[in-house]
């Protein structure tokens, strides 16, 4: 009987590039940028890498496709490098496949490093991309703030909520995160907002405007991974280990099934479920510290905190205007300013946050520390509500 | 020889319409003439519609509930999306009618639907569902912008004892009068003076052949109830007066409402006629272009029985105006407005993917699994609901009669698309087939989650590059009557 991935694997060390419209650096000096931290961080040799994971979404610009790009950028000694891609949760897919690894014992030391450089691309937004041959034929060309957006008006007609009402919410999340991020270097969007700049935004997709939107980045996240006896022989004391990675994918019953009634994502409940049991976790909203979720916009930030089991049903506006998701509130969410303020350079994103929850449970999140937090949780929806896959993964202090 | 005539009819009418003050605001500084014309409004075929599009809209408005399926489908145009594949065999697919009935795409002339008319009308035997449909485009500020206007209508013409009218007779006169022409290369009509073409071609080839037809079924002129003449109203009052025929009788031209929608107009004019006619009436019906055809039919008592779907008087209702002459431009492709980087995103469409999906694309066909019931789309091999997920249960179900719900729906002012914003959502239908699709007809801000649409046939988008058309089925709200 499969006992879960729970304590079996440790963070060495990581890294994370500042995120940005970093027109001076390409691919390859944001991949190194990340590693050179991490590699400095764990306190290892690079050689001593056994396997590498790398995370890249959008091959039409950038790298193109395979792991040749990060061996080549590491200049790495021949070993073996898989390239995964999981839509928005691409960061965290690195993270699974090095973890993996480790856990199987096949080998001691492995790699995870997502990367996106969209700032290449030429223009605002998210590039075009095929969606493949058969739904190009019939799938409206929606963009990803237009297949989010019908969250919020599924969830005012299943909650009954005022749209007026459910908008002040929504802008308290983006409002709440550039005051997080406004304190973070590597943050892109360094500016606090005020309630009304949020309110009174141009509309982007309705009802979402501008400041609902996470901004466009270019970025690179690493973690290296071992064992904890292998971690504590290299002197490693506090250390963060993994207590549960979980990933749910969509079978087109939301999409076409009148069981789903669009106000929700699917996925993450049940991904949640799973991490939540293979953490050990039976009060989410008691024993995490600490969040880190996919708020690509802040709608679906907000319908997450349910699908999370933070918020009751119907109640995370409500949670959300009382400032229980705020950095003095019972769950801070975003404490790095989330990907509002980090934009979301998609094969990045999930060891972003990943890196945030990192630095919290040691205690080296400078400006923005918490106090004392020790589990933390990230998540990561790739694809649009009707059609996904959620990532949940939760992150412990052990020492 | 077994009397034929009409066993149904339908007609379409584009939703938008241009006042043509609109186009005399924006044109007439360099041809003051046009204020003269500046009265009424034209119709106007939405970014997404087409000869072929409207031309399935007309067909989808005819009642052909127990009827036989026609042994020919017939489509006649001169603005037929595809200068090289079968325009009719599209239709059919769309329309879900069998694969082994003729397909055949009539052009080349204003007159080329009623040519078709003519052609099934002396059929032996089987019935042949025509359609009509033109969307000739215009230059700008040329007269035949304000004359012109969209449109489509359908006619199932056969024999039995269902007719709503039949055909008394019909007589037709080949004469190269070149009014005007569209060569293969060019994107315009040529016109030469209207004086000309009144005296030389209505004045002389229209009566040349009503007479002949009269004369030959020996019907007095003056005993004829409805006349439909595709001229403008001057000219149409004169042929009443050269011809001996009731000027009272003079069907409205809808030059008011909709304008002059070419091949389509007459058979158009037509459907509107039977919407109004009493039974036992005459009816005369003339088409014009390098010579005429002209018809004589009379009424049934099954007339009165019979109401097209909406027909062209619920479609002349169904309007709402483009007050944007810049923006009716831009969608004729008459200007070239500046789309965004977004929208250069290439689309070349894989057509083996297509040949393979084509009942669910074009004939927008789903799957119902005999398992558990569920209606679903697209049409795969395990059913959708997680309940049940049984392999190879689902037979094909036809979508496109079928009105649904808005589940959630947003407008995106970010995606590229002709016409922002690009309004789509998740729609439950009647018997729980769910699917994204594009909303269209539809202004920004009056969606709601509940709203209730139905079906239509639209161009999904096109490839300029390889000026291939895609089509696909979009929700429109349901507008009450």
């Amino acid at each position: 009987m499969a006992q879960g991935i729970r304590d079996k694997v440790v963070i060495l060390g990581m890294g994370c590039t500042r995120f940005g419209e970093r027109w001076d650096t390409g691919p390859e000096e944001l991949m190194l940028e990340a590693f050179t931290e991490a590699v400095d961080d764990a306190g290892i040799e690079r050689d001593q890498i056994e396997a590498a994971w790398f995370g890249v979404f959008f091959d039409e610009q950038s790298v193109g496709k395979s792991a040749l790009p990060l061996s080549f950028a590491l200049r790495l000694p021949n070993i073996p490098v898989s390239r995964v891609e999981n839509l928005c949760a691409t960061g965290s897919e690195t993270l699974r496949g090095a973890v993996y690894a480790v856990a199987s014992g096949a080998c001691d030391i492995a790699l995870a490093l997502g990367m996106e450089k969209l700032k290449d691309v030429g223009y605002a937004g998210l590039p075009e991309r095929s969606k493949g041959s058969f739904d190009d034929l019939y799938v409206p060309g929606y963009t990803a703030p237009g297949a989010f957006a019908q969250l919020a008006g599924a969830y005012a007609a299943r909650t009954g909520i005022e749209m007026a009402d459910l908008k002040r919410a929504m802008a308290h999340v983006s409002w709440k995160s550039h005051q997080n991020g406004a304190l973070n270097p590597k943050a892109h969007l360094r500016r606090p907002i005020t309630m009304e700049q949020a309110l009174e935004a141009p509309m982007v997709a309705y009802p979402l405007g501008l400041y609902d939107c996470c901004g466009v980045s270019d970025g690179a996240a690493c973690a290296i991974v071992t064992t904890p006896e292998l971690a504590r022989s290299l002197g490693k004391k506090d250390m963060v280990a993994i207590k549960a990675l979980q990933l749910a994918v969509s079978n087109g019953a939301e999409a076409g099934h009148s069981s789903w009634d669009g106000s929700y994502t699917l996925t993450t409940r049940v991904a949640a479920e799973r991490a939540y049991a293979e953490a050990g976790i039976s009060k989410p909203r008691e024993e995490l510290d600490l969040i880190e979720v996919h708020d690509c916009f802040s709608i679906t930030e907000l319908v997450v905190m349910e699908d999370l089991g933070l918020s009751e049903l119907d109640q995370a506006p409500r949670d959300v205007l009382d400032g229980v998701f705020d950095k003095d509130g019972a769950v801070p969410c975003q404490i790095d300013g989330g990907l509002k303020c980090f934009g979301h350079p998609i094969g990045a994103s999930g060891l972003r946050m990943t890196y945030e929850i990192y630095l919290q449970l040691l205690g080296r999140a400078g400006d923005r520390q918490l106090p004392s937090p020790s589990v933390g949780l990230t998540h990561n929806l790739g694809g649009i509500p009707s059609r996904n896959v959620a990532s949940v993964s939760v992150f412990g202090l052990t020492r | 020889m077994t009397k034929r005539g009409i066993l149904a009819f339908g007609g379409y009418i584009p939703r938008l319409r241009l006042r043509r003050e609109t186009i005399a605001d924006a044109v007439a500084w360099i041809n003051p003439a046009l204020k003269a014309r500046a009265k009424g409004e034209r119709s106007l075929c939405a970014w997404d519609e087409d000869s072929l599009t409207m031309a399935v809209e007309a067909a989808r408005d005819c009642r052909l509930d127990g009827l036989d399926a026609p042994a020919n489908l017939v489509l006649a145009s001169t603005t037929l999306p595809f200068a090289d594949r079968n325009n009719a065999a599209v239709l059919r697919e769309a329309l879900d009618l069998p694969e082994h009935i003729n397909t055949l795409d009539i052009s080349s002339s204003q007159r080329a639907g009623t040519a078709a008319l003519a052609n099934a009308l002396s059929a032996a035997a089987g019935s042949s569902l025509l359609i009509a449909s033109d969307c000739r485009e215009t230059r700008p500020a040329s007269p035949l912008e304000m004359q012109t206007g969209h449109g489509a209508a359908a006619m199932l013409v056969g024999s039995g004892t269902r007719l709503l009218a039949s055909c008394l007779g019909h007589r037709a006169i080949s004469r190269d009068l070149v009014d005007h022409y569209r060569s293969q290369a060019s994107r315009f009509d040529y016109t030469q003076e209207d004086r000309w073409v009144r005296d030389e071609g209505f004045f002389k080839i229209i009566p040349d052949t009503v007479s002949a037809l009269l004369q030959e079924l020996d019907v007095k002129p003056d005993s004829i109830d409805h006349i439909i003449f595709p001229a403008p109203v001057r000219v149409a009052k004169r042929l009443c007066k050269i011809l001996g025929l009731q000027e009272a009788g003079l069907a409205d031209d809808l030059d008011a409402q909709c304008g002059h929608t070419g091949a389509a107009h007459p058979l158009l004019l037509l459907a509107a006629t039977l919407e109004q006619a009493a039974a036992g009436a005459k009816i005369l019906l003339v088409g014009f272009g390098q010579g005429a055809d002209a018809f004589l039919f009379e009424t049934s008592k099954k007339l009165s029985n019979y109401q097209p779907r909406l027909g062209v008087a619920g479609y002349l209702e169904r309007r709402h105006e483009e007050p944007n002459y810049v923006r009716y431009l831009s969608h004729r492709g008459l200007v070239s407005v500046d789309r965004g980087n977004r929208a250069e995103f290439d689309n070349r469409a894989a057509l083996t993917t297509f040949y393979r999906k084509r009942d669910m694309v074009t004939g927008f066909k789903g799957g119902r699994c005999e398992a558990c019931g569920t209606i679903q789309f697209p049409r795969t091999a395990m059913c959708v609901n997680p309940d049940c997920r049984a392999m190879d249960t689902q037979t094909p179900i036809s979508l496109s009669g079928m009105t649904g719900r808005v589940k959630s729906f947003t407008e995106d002012w970010l995606a590229a698309t002709p016409n922002p914003p690009l309004q789509y959502g998740n729609i439950e239908l009647e018997g729980g087939a769910n699917i994204m699709m594009e909303i269209t007809d539809c202004e920004p801000g009056t969606l709601q989650v509940g709203t209730v649409v139905e079906m239509r046939f639209r161009i999904k988008s096109v490839d300029e590059r390889r000026g291939f058309t895609r089509y696909f089925w979009k929700s429109t709200p349901v507008e009450e009557q």
